[in-house]
């Protein structure tokens, strides 16, 4: 038995992905659906939960110091660098030239920095090379294994 | 009122957001490859290491106090991006002239608040993105470019100077400025103006425009209108030689149509790759862009650029052209009407420098020469027989380029896999 074979051309592996809109009830056979006048927009997570991109940054987070408001080692912190910060905020804060994640607090009028975690303590912040870097509005924590954030 | 926004030793500052503890030490940035110097802090500056210096060539104690790290595209694309946005919170009219530059027009502002609105926008980009910058205010771009030089050189400006091209002061500082320190001014066209008895910046303004247009050129002339406030330039016009080669064109009519993007981007990266050459020059990473049209406010305003680090530094058209390609790839979105697309070759060194930092090079002497022999054939071709004689066509796409870059640091804000990581 022979199979006669055309050759088509080769598949671009390296092609992007093509996207089709989907246009629902643009072609009217038969009872247009009733859906139609519900579309909707689809909901954009990111849209929703960053107020300035351009000032928004993810940053990972590394330990144990903050469980206590539930950021644990390896989640996801949304930081947003044009927010004024206040104590009580949850602040990427720069110490002696490193990054570090802590509540901004003051103890009897004085500056300092608080984990979330007994068993460490106030970082001062009076008489220190310190900056605050941004403020964290979100932290995105993975809840089923095999999702990474 | 124009305003020329440049970024304080744009890649280094990127790199001190991320690493904190690089703020006031001398840090420098190396070309592809960690061939040469490219981008300097002050305080490496203040020890003697020059631009474009190959980096072995840096004296051991000086190499020991300092922070040498590879070049990151891609942090450095996504900081100029976040830059630019900010700016154009501040005035629709924002021109992107390199990675770290752009000239914004505030027409229609009152002029007497311009200086609080630079300060709120220079302290606002300072803010969300970390980078410092340096504002200059004036009626011309060249005047808006000494300006800015004067902000970032006299610390009593607070980072925004404004000239005033009518004010005895501008004077005073255009009669000590040599002529060479002009915008536009190349070095030769220097030595030649020397021999008309022009050497400062003031006896420019003051020259004939008539004159200097049939001795050099229209770009000349428009210089001396410059110089006197009058806004005249082009900033296609403009690309310092040395520094930066842009090729752009606004298409006839508006366009939607990826073909024709791809088709004048692979055009400009051609044009770009025989400028290069002509200069002896390479690219380190090429920066590719389109906009819409700004003043059609009834369509959708768009604008975007990304810089493609090319693999090694390279004057050679077939790579220039497969990365702009792979930039476009990026930045093109669908329903678009383009007024304008182009690419900038950036970073530029010479031959010689690049030459010797490449001991691990990958491409070898005869594969080189071979490229190279091809290159000015095409070159010849052209030169001969007409522009677009010989072209090269869109070539298979790479999608990953090894670079050598032991020092880069993370792509902090491009890859979900490198982002800063943050002690609790």
């Amino acid at each position: 038995m022979s199979m006669h074979l055309t050759n088509l051309g080769r598949v671009d592996q390296f092609a992007p992905a093509l996207s089709i809109p989907l246009v629902a009830g643009f072609v009217r056979t038969g009872f247009p659906s009733p859906a139609d006048d519900y579309l909707e927009g689809e909901l954009d997570l990111v849209d929703h939960l960053i107020q300035h991109p351009s000032a928004t940054y993810f940053l990972r987070a590394k330990g144990t110091s903050m469980e206590g408001v539930g950021i644990y080692d390896g989640d996801l912190l949304i930081v947003d660098r044009s927010v004024e910060p206040r104590p009580g905020h949850i602040v990427i804060m720069s110490v002696d030239g490193e990054l570090t994640c802590k509540k901004l607090s003051t103890i009897g009028n004085r500056p300092y920095l608080v984990a979330a975690n007994p068993e460490f303590r106030p970082i001062p912040l009076f008489g220190r090379e310190c900056q605050v870097w941004g403020v964290v509005t979100h932290n995105i924590h993975s809840l089923a294994p095999g999702f990474s954030v | 009122m124009i305003a020329l926004v440049d970024c304080n030793n744009f890649y280094v500052s990127c790199e001190r957001v991320f690493q904190p503890r690089l703020e006031g030490q001398p840090v420098g940035v190396l070309s592809n490859n960690d061939g040469c110097v490219v981008a300097r802090s002050q305080e490496i500056k203040d020890l003697g290491v020059a631009m474009g210096m190959p980096a072995h060539k840096i004296e051991p104690h000086v190499r020991k106090q300092c922070t040498l790290l590879s070049s990151n595209y891609a942090l450095y694309g996504d900081m100029s991006r976040r830059v630019t946005d900010v700016l154009g919170q501040h005035t629709p009219h924002v021109e992107v002239y390199s990675i770290d530059e752009s000239f914004l027009s505030f027409e229609g502002f009152a002029p007497e608040s311009l200086i609080g609105r630079c300060q709120a926008m220079r302290t606002q980009v300072r803010r969300d993105t970390g980078i410092p910058v340096s504002v200059g205010l004036s009626t011309s771009k060249t005047l808006a470019k000494l300006a800015n030089h004067r902000a970032k050189k006299e610390p009593h400006f607070g980072g925004v100077a404004i000239m005033d091209p009518g004010s005895d002061d501008t004077r005073a500082y255009l009669e000590q400025l040599p002529v060479s320190e002009v915008w536009g001014v190349a070095h030769r066209s220097a030595v030649r103006l020397h021999t008309l008895g022009i050497e400062t910046a003031w006896q420019l303004r003051e020259a004939s425009p008539k004159h200097l247009r049939k001795h050099f050129s229209v770009v000349m002339e428009r210089i001396v209108y410059e110089l006197r406030g009058v806004n005249c330039i082009e900033l296609d016009d403009m690309t310092e030689p040395k520094k930066q080669i842009m090729v752009s064109r606004s298409f006839g009519r508006l366009t939607q149509n990826k073909t024709d993007l791809q088709e004048a981007v692979r055009v400009h990266a051609a044009r770009a790759g025989e400028k290069l050459r002509k200069q002896s020059g390479l690219a380190q990473a090429i920066m590719v862009f389109v906009r819409t049209n700004r003043f059609r406010s009834d369509l959708p305003s768009y604008s975007k650029s990304v810089v493609v680090p090319l693999p090694g530094a390279t004057c050679d058209s077939r790579a220039l052209i497969r990365a702009a390609g792979a930039g476009l790839e990026q930045i093109f979105k669908q329903g678009i009407w383009y007024q304008k697309c182009g690419i900038m070759l950036m970073d530029l060194c010479n031959h010689e420098n690049e030459q010797l930092g490449l001991l691990g090079e990958a491409e070898n002497d005869e594969t080189r020469q071979r490229n190279e022999r091809l290159m000015a054939t095409l070159d010849q071709l052209n030169r001969e027989h007409g522009k677009g004689t010989v072209r090269l066509g869109m070539h298979r796409k790479v999608n990953a380029w090894e670079l050598r870059c032991e020092h880069r640091t993370p792509r902090y804000t491009t890859r979900w896999d490198e982002l800063k990581e943050v002690s609790l």
